[in-house]
């Protein structure tokens, strides 16, 4: 097999490739042409709940590059996740055209509703899928490039950046929940009918958006898992440990930063545009500063600095949620918050320095 | 495109590298130098002249200011007043720290500072001089002569038989070498070497002042040292540095019976004889 030695080495992540491959084909299957009465059978809400968990993986692989290779411990990454999301769900509105309950044929019905006359600038151009698409990446880069810019040249690090990151990210769920943003207000963008004129019900479309999450999680994994194996990767581990060390060297580690950040934000963005189609919503509760410390317990529990590891620890942590939130919906808060202690303080490493110490003992 | 990628060259600087002008035969000025935190002058009025190719010593009591001027070399530290030239033409005050190591000025810090997840050989290869640029951090292809280079200084660093393991598994001294070599790889014309024997074992610390003494002529090197025996062992040049200023300069010999010197010693313990 001619696979590039980065990859070659890399076996958790061939695995990973792997297990993606396998419910990429088989999820379809399972749902398409087994019959809805055979005991193997995948229910489209299935599906649909197996499509956010990998939009959540790849949110997480997305922290896990700042996180895990980096050093910064990014608490506002749930808001490019939403801005993604965003974005996507504003094309998904203009979709609805005259189908919505004021009927309309431009404004969505939170608009009709707030009694505007006329679409505001910046929705123009959203009824393009390309250009939505564009914004999906644009919008949350843009966002963590500025961001990053000052903050990084301003030297900001350590626990104070991760509070300015809560901050932002707090600031933009305040913002998306007035009226008078022009995103809906607190109920967000829902009711979207079709995509590409695909309706968003049809267990066709869900399957498609199932199997457009795996590849972008693949897609992403291998984005990520090539950076980190190029010298640029090793700058990365360097700013980590020794930023000065890194500086004296001749780099210029406010840049490496703004740049690794930004292209991390992308990822989120395309995670939150895959998701939204999936549930069907998006609302400002997408930005809740918890969100994004959900998300950094993800990397936690699967072991930071393995990228696999954050796939691993979203999926179980958020199987774990849809189970508990089910059974004992009040206990799950308290849940996460006693798995990131026991992780802390038993793992370091994760689940998957767990398997490495397995792997080694025997 | 090599426009396009200078324009990216997000890691890296795009200023041109000047070459360093020494012809005066000194490499670095310091002129009338002052630092102060919160009303404290840590650097008081300090003048100090390195020559090119020198081997110079500089000791004095704990704060004395010693690692505060390399911090005002390396631009990580600004000076309240004061000029600080590299050869005759480049201001350093108007350089940040990638700059200033990219023109030839490395630095090794106190506390060993290598990178410990990645191996020996890697460590050197982040330091090569033109590996921060943007198109090579992606494309990290080396060079023939890259490859040579790096080889020849893990061999004078003693560490040929390292290369592939990892700086965090290396005993202390071993990484207070691996550090000398990643600032060798930086092709610099200045080292600054701050307290390079501290925890170093007498056999180590001979290997070290060899390998400084190697350095010198071909490089300047200043070295900051509390041990009195290495700084015997290797400088002829020393410079006294109290509260901030120089207090003598000279040949060790001559400083050990100056009574000012000796009274700053005394006053700071018996651990400098
Ligand atoms: N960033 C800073 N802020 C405030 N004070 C500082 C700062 N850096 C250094 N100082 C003070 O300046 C003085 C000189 O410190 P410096 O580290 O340069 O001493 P030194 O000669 O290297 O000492 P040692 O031998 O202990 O390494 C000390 O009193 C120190 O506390
Ligand atoms: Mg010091």
């Amino acid at each position: 097999m001619l696979l590039p030695h980065w990859l070659f080495s890399d076996r958790a992540g061939l695995v990973l490739l792997a297990v993606l491959a396998v419910l990429g084909v088989g999820v379809p299957i399972l749902n398409l042409w087994v019959p809805p009465d055979h005991p193997l059978y995948l229910s489209a809400y299935t599906v649909t709940v197996l499509g956010k968990y990998l939009c959540y993986a790849l949110l997480a692989v997305s922290i896990d590059l700042v996180w895990g290779y980096m050093g910064i411990l990014t608490l506002g990454h749930a808001a490019f996740f939403a801005l993604g999301g965003y974005c996507l769900g504003m094309y998904l509105m203009r979709q609805i055209g005259a189908r919505g309950v004021y009927g309309d044929p431009v404004l969505p019905d939170f608009m009709v509703f707030l009694n505007w006359s006329e679409l505001p600038w910046y929705w123009h151009g959203f009824d393009h899928f390309g250009f939505a698409m564009l914004m999906v990446l644009v919008i949350p880069g843009l966002l963590a490039f500025v961001f990053g810019w000052f903050a990084f040249r301003s030297r900001v690090s350590g626990v104070y950046l991760s509070i300015i990151t809560q901050a932002l990210t707090y600031a933009l769920m305040l913002a998306f929940f007035r009226n008078e943003m022009g995103f809906g207000g607190n109920n967000g963008l829902t009711d979207f009918k079709d995509l590409l004129g695909f309706s968003l019900q049809a267990d066709g479309t869900r399957v498609v958006l199932f199997i457009l999450s795996a590849l972008a999680l693949a897609g992403g994994y291998l984005l990520c898992r090539w950076l980190v194996s190029t010298r640029m990767g090793r700058v990365l581990v360097a700013i980590r440990d020794s930023e000065d060390r890194a500086r004296f060297l001749g780099y210029r580690v406010e840049r490496v930063k703004a740049l690794v950040f930004t292209l991390s934000a992308m990822l989120a963005g395309v995670a939150g545009a895959l998701y939204v189609p999936q549930v069907g919503i998006i609302n400002p509760g997408e930005f809740a500063p918890l969100n994004s410390i959900e998300a950094v317990i993800w990397v936690a529990v699967g072991g930071r600095g393995t990228l696999v590891g954050a796939v691993i620890g979203a999926v179980l942590v958020n199987y774990a949620k849809t189970w508990l939130t089910g059974a004992l919906p009040e206990v799950w808060l308290f849940a996460l918050g006693g798995l990131f202690v026991t992780v802390t303080v038993l793992l370091p490493y994760g689940l998957i320095g767990l398997l490495q110490r397995r792997e080694k003992a025997a | 495109m090599s426009e396009l990628v200078s324009e990216l060259d997000a890691a890296g600087l795009h200023t041109p590298i000047e070459p360093v002008d020494a012809t005066h035969g000194i490499l670095l000025y310091l002129e009338e130098v002052t630092v102060s935190f919160d009303g404290f002058k840590a650097i008081d009025n300090l003048s100090l002249y390195i020559g090119d190719g020198e081997l110079r010593c500089i000791i004095g009591p704990n704060g004395a200011g010693k690692t505060t001027m390399m911090d005002i070399i390396t631009g990580k530290t600004k000076p309240d007043t004061g000029r600080v030239f590299f050869g005759q033409t480049i201001d350093l005050l108007k350089l940040d720290e990638p700059s200033i190591a990219r023109i030839g000025i490395g630095r090794k810090f106190q506390r060993p500072t290598v990178i410990e997840p990645l191996t020996v050989l890697e460590n050197l290869e982040l330091a090569m001089s033109g590996a921060q640029r943007l198109d090579r951090l992606i494309t990290a292809r080396l060079t023939g002569e890259e490859r040579d280079q790096i080889h020849a200084v893990l061999d004078q660093i003693g560490l040929t038989e390292h290369g592939g393991r990892l700086a965090g598994i290396l005993a202390h001294g071993q990484k207070q070498w691996l550090e000398i070599g990643m600032l060798l790889m930086q092709k610099p014309r200045l080292l600054l070497v701050d307290e390079p024997v501290a925890g170093m074992t007498p056999a180590e610390m001979e290997r070290t002042a060899e390998l400084l003494r190697s350095l010198a002529g071909s490089h300047s090197v200043v070295v900051v040292e509390h041990d009195m025996g290495f700084v015997r062992s290797i400088a002829d040049q020393v410079t006294v540095l109290h509260q901030g200023r120089v207090l003598a300069e000279g040949r060790l010999e001559d400083l050990q019976v100056d009574p000012m010197v000796i009274e700053v010693y005394l006053g700071a313990g018996d651990a400098y004889h």
